[in-house]
């Protein structure tokens, strides 16, 4: 038997589990410290949001008016006259690259979800739609330019181009969000579908495309609201125009985006006035599409709990 | 009795086209699905035949060189001009870069915060908050960086910093407001929120029961994110600031306004000079069209590094696997 190293007659002052030793103390005081850096970064990282909506809601509201939606910009000296020409050339670009984008995004959501599983095939298209989300707008309008505008199509700058660019910066944007929502659809929804006698095709239309509805209305909305404040793509393929035009080939076209930057860059005040007026309309369209798609988005996370 | 089948059988088997729609409807679906792939294919070639006479007369060069002289004559099949893409790419680097070292901390420290500190209730606002940041459009941040955060916020702290460092070159003076810096800084708050959102769900996919072994064993707060939640997101975060650092390569407007647009090129974060898509982007509208192939290249150039980049990115975030369901940060 060996003897144990201390004599167990001394035994060590018992303490309590609520003292406090030092080292102790500086872990709490690191925690702490660490959770105020946190917050304080938190709150600097809010701050940009705060300022820029105050900054254009501030700057931009006394522009507003009846004027401001009814004429055509005057030169960037004179005050008064509106953004017309841009806000119908944005509604035209967007009504256009709307279904261009969303037509196919979707079917091809369809595809990697519903015949994709486990193909190699479908795994090339995902990962190069993933990719895309991240290729420049700038190079997709160079891009259009070369083969929309002057090359292989020869549509000439106009609203076709412009809305053939910005459905290309949305379609990969359509692409990702419908399938994460078809994914969401439970598969029992398709086997009962399956087990009735419907077809892949009725299923798919019929039964999934339909549960997954509002899901497919957020991701596109959310493109829409990226595609309308797209500025760097329209300046290639748009070119921008200073009176209101309908026609959708052959006719330069201005929108929102553009007018802005055109006026803002210039050093008249009447035109950066107009350009702060415009940034508000810009911001609040874009925020209200995004500000609905969240609440169709949650709407419809609350549905899904209970199915 | 005699058992007729047939009236009951013809219904169940409808018409003959029946059997037609579904190989239809899934040859339909396939195609847009290949087509997205002859998209990019078609991009590609497209814009980089277009660029190869400039790619051709200049080589490495174009990469390198310093001098960039569009040409002025019409005779297209000729090139004229010199095209050294030096001055943008540097440009491009040295914004994207403040952009990063910006941006990385602070979309950590705020991914930390929702997941970690927040309250459950507050949670949703401040997600809400900086993924709304994500749907400015970046010609308003251009206007706002431009108009207000430049005079008022950030000419007054790049005076300082070049009173305190102007010895150093990349702080050297003087200060005229617009420059490499200022496009650095509205870029790190556009790519914040693509790098919070990747980095957050970082954090959230990481079992809870590591995090609650760790408190378990009475790990503070600030321990249990230092030692094992910061460990087992490495890749992930890298892959959130690869995303991050793409979008600020590419990202065109705010940039072009906030950044100078000169062509003479000088190392201090506080001179004006230009990046490649802000040099695109502001020639474009003059550009005669030999000028206009000279731009191709540059583009055709962005896009490589983009490409590579998020191809990178996506490598290193697959794993995580994304279930956001905002795609468009």
């Amino acid at each position: 038997m060996t003897a144990l190293d201390t004599s167990p007659t001394t035994p060590a002052p018992r303490r309590s589990l609520r003292e406090i030793d030092a080292r102790t103390r500086r872990r709490q005081l690191a925690s702490t410290a660490m959770r105020v850096v946190l917050t304080a970064v938190m709150a600097v990282a809010v701050l940009p949001l705060l300022l820029i909506l105050y900054v254009v809601i501030e700057r931009g509201w006394s522009v507003i008016s009846l004027q401001f939606f009814t004429e055509d910009t005057l030169p960037f000296r004179m005050e008064g006259g509106g953004f017309r020409q841009g806000f119908v050339g944005s509604f035209l670009i967007m009504l256009l690259a709307i279904p261009m984008a969303i037509i196919p995004g979707v079917a091809t959501a369809v595809y990697l979800v519903e015949y994709g599983k486990g193909k190699k095939l479908a795994a090339l298209v995902r990962f190069v739609t993933d990719v895309m989300t991240g290729v420049p707008s700038i190079f997709v309008g160079l891009f259009v330019y070369a083969a929309v505008v002057i090359g292989t199509i020869r549509l000439g700058f106009g609203t076709l181009a412009a809305a053939i660019a910005i459905a290309i910066v949305m379609l990969p944007i359509v692409v990702r969000s419908s399938e994460e929502m078809l994914k969401l659809v439970p598969d029992h929804l398709r086997s009962a579908a399956l087990g009735l006698g419907a077809r892949r095709w009725q299923t798919t239309v019929k039964v999934v495309l339909p549960a997954a509805a509002p899901g497919l209305a957020t991701g596109s909305m959310l493109a829409v609201a990226r595609g309308a404040g797209e500025t760097a793509p329209l300046i290639l393929t748009a070119l921008g125009s200073f009176t209101t035009t309908w026609y959708l080939v052959g006719e330069r076209q201005a929108s929102l985006p553009q007018l802005i930057h055109q006026n803002a860059v210039q050093p008249f005040p009447p035109g950066i006035e107009r350009a702060w007026g415009g940034a508000l309309c810009l911001v609040a369209i874009t925020l209200l599409f995004t500000v609905a798609a969240r609440l169709v988005a949650a709407r419809f996370g609350k549905r899904r709990e209970g199915m | 009795m005699t058992p007729t089948t047939a009236p009951v059988h013809r219904p169940l088997r409808g018409p003959g086209r029946g059997r037609w729609t579904d190989p239809l409807f899934k040859a339909l679906v396939t195609t847009s699905g290949v087509f997205v792939l002859f998209l990019l294919a078609f991009m590609i070639i497209r814009t980089t035949a277009d660029a190869w006479p400039i790619f051709q007369k200049e080589g490495l060069g174009f990469f390198t060189g310093t001098e960039w002289e569009a040409g002025q004559q019409r005779d297209l099949p000729n090139i004229h001009g010199t095209y050294g893409a030096w001055p943008f790419i540097y440009g491009t680097l040295v914004t994207s870069a403040i952009a990063l070292l910006i941006a990385l901390p602070v979309s950590i420290a705020v991914a930390l915060y929702i997941t970690q500190l927040a309250h459950r209730r507050l949670r949703g606002w401040l997600t809400y908050a900086v993924e709304t940041l994500a749907a400015v459009p970046s010609i308003v941040y251009g206007l706002w960086g431009l108009l207000f955060f430049l005079p008022v916020v950030l000419r007054p702290v790049m005076v300082k910093l070049a009173d305190w460092f102007g010895g150093f070159f990349l702080f050297e003076g003087p200060v005229f407001g617009l420059s490499y810096f200022s496009a650095g800084v509205v870029l790190a708050i556009m790519i914040l929120p693509i790098m919070t959102a990747i980095i957050r769900e970082v954090f959230a996919v990481a079992p809870t029961a590591e995090l609650h072994a760790a408190y378990g064993l009475g790990a503070t707060q600030a321990e249990v994110i230092r030692k094992v939640l910061l460990p087992r997101s490495y890749s992930g975060i890298v892959g959130g600031a690869m995303l991050g650092l793409g979008r600020a390569i590419g990202e065109t407007v705010a940039v072009a306004m906030l950044v100078g647009g000169s062509q003479r090129m000088g190392y201090s974060l506080f001179f004006a000079g230009d990046t490649m898509a802000a040099h695109i982007f502001n020639t474009f509208q003059d550009a005669l069209p030999e000028t206009v192939l000279g731009l191709m290249a540059i583009g055709v150039a962005l896009f490589v590094f983009t490409f590579a980049i998020n191809v990178l990115a996506r490598l290193l975030v697959w794993r995580v696997g994304r279930n956001t369901r905002d795609a468009a940060v």
